[in-house]
């Protein structure tokens, strides 16, 4: 099979197909066109099963599954919801997040949602149930805060990320609420995010941290170095080596008229130490696009130490682009491809590691998440 | 028998038709046979602590209704719109 990527947008899916080069791209026609599909995942295990976050804009949220790389579809028989009756009378408005499990548990997934709740299924996402663990816990209220800090579409849980070498250890995030690690497949879980900023919030009088309730827009573990996180914050770029449970703002390090701001991060899927971003202006009042209109991915290649401004074949101007925290993603292929998505329509890719970059696609709708599947 | 008049955000539950029949004395038992009849119908309509969805309305005969106990009058039609404005 070759390279794909699978767009999700506020009006459907797309799938671009590379040639052999990368060089050439074809677009296909819209799959769920007038859907708002959040986030679309090819299964690593199998690299055949799809699946799709989906929700319409009149209708309820629900899940489809293709067992045939994207040929045909079929919704969930139980997409995630809460329990009937539950105290909280929670209903799910959209199915936001896709992960699947590690190779131990091939058929595995997990969803986030929003409002912010954890779902599992254990038959490749026909049926979906609530992981108690989290969703009911007794702090779970404290710990993602009220309506207020949520994203403009609602409260987002994210990033749920399975220890490749243990599915019993499990992260998430979200915005916001903060990172909470579980290291028994869901039932107990912990905050995260030592030495995160969360400058929204009074500094307390006795100089301690807040243990939750920080902003992660994006989380990611190395799959080959499972103990190296990442982390965009609302608040900058952060980076963790486990053991350690605090987290390093290496993002001081960048330029400071760009700033450490935005929604994605992509690790190089080799190099434990190279990682990117897209800065957007997290200043004034929260524009979201990039700084000046002059749009860039930032790469580090040493852990977070320096950055180096990658732009070559992007606008040099008046380009207020905004790239969304599941929209931007990298290949397995050497030199690695990177590829991201803008709300306003343009998928754009690298065949060299972000040293140059061209626009694959455009007149899509607003983009939501990209996601490659390599054979 | 009740006449459901189906909205084209729900007809590929429907295999396309826009007007289907269902079974029930109540506007819940209704939505249930639907969902007998076409798999996952209910769960795009009505939320799992049976709300009808923000952007849904229904009307049985000329009356908006939120209430799924509702009952249906012999001969009473009931109407499933997509309700939302903008792109």
């Amino acid at each position: 099979m070759p390279l794909q990527l699978y767009i999700a947008t506020r009006k459907g899916i797309w799938v671009a197909t590379a040639d052999a080069d990368r060089r050439v791209w074809s677009l296909s026609t819209p799959t769920f066109l007038g859907q708002q599909c959040h986030h679309v995942v090819l299964d690593p295990r199998d690299r055949t099963t799809l699946l799709a976050a989906s929700r319409q804009g009149h209708l309820g949220p629900t899940v489809f599954r293709s067992t045939d790389r994207g040929a045909t579809w079929k919704e969930a028989a139980t997409p995630p919801m809460f329990p009937k009756g539950e105290p909280r009378a929670r209903a799910v408005d959209h199915v936001f997040w896709l992960t699947p499990s590690n190779a131990s548990e091939p058929g595995v997934w997990y969803t986030g949602t929003s409002p912010k709740g954890l779902f599992r299924s254990e038959d490749g996402g026909v049926t979906w149930a609530p992981v108690a663990g989290f969703n009911d816990h007794p702090e779970q209220l404290q710990w993602i805060g009220g309506d207020k800090d949520e994203t403009p579409d609602g409260g987002k849980l994210h990033s749920i990320l399975v220890d490749p070498r243990d599915a019993k250890h499990v992260y998430l995030g979200m915005s916001g609420g903060g990172i909470f690690e579980s290291r028994d497949r869901g039932g107990a879980w912990t905050p995260l995010n030592a030495g995160v900023a969360i400058d929204f919030a009074p500094a307390k009088d006795d100089g301690s941290e807040y243990p939750y309730g920080h902003d992660p827009h994006c989380v990611v573990l190395h799959p080959r170095q499972p103990d190296r996180l990442w982390q965009q914050n609302h608040c900058g770029i952060y980076k963790l080596d486990r053991p350690s449970d605090r987290w390093e703002r290496v993002g001081d390090h960048m330029p400071k008229h760009v700033g450490d701001i935005g929604f994605p991060i992509v690790v190089h899927p080799r190099d434990v130490d190279t990682a990117w971003v897209f800065p957007m202006d997290g200043g004034g009042d929260w524009p979201r696009t990039s700084p000046e209109g002059k749009p860039a991915v930032y790469v580090t290649r040493d852990a977070g130490a320096s950055w180096q401004r990658q732009d070559a074949g992007m606008p040099r101007e008046q380009a207020w682009w905004t790239v969304k925290r599941q929209a931007m993603c990298a290949d397995d292929r050497d030199p690695v491809g990177l590829y991201f998505g803008t709300t306003s329509g343009e998928i754009w890719a690298t065949r060299d590691g972000g040293a140059s970059w061209d626009c694959i696609a455009r007149h899509l709708p607003h983009i939501y998440s990209v996601t490659a599947g390599d054979a | 028998m009740t006449k459901v008049i189906v909205p084209t955000q729900l007809r590929a539950y429907t295999s396309g038709l826009a007007e289907v029949t269902a079974l029930g004395a109540t506007l819940d038992a209704v939505l249930h046979d639907l969902d007998r009849q076409f798999p996952g119908f209910r769960f795009r309509v009505i939320d799992e602590q049976d709300r009808v969805r923000r952007h849904v309305i229904l009307f049985v005969g000329q009356e908006r209704c939120e209430e799924l106990s509702t009952e249906i009058a012999p001969g009473v039609a009931i109407q499933i719109v997509g309700a939302l404005s903008g792109g």
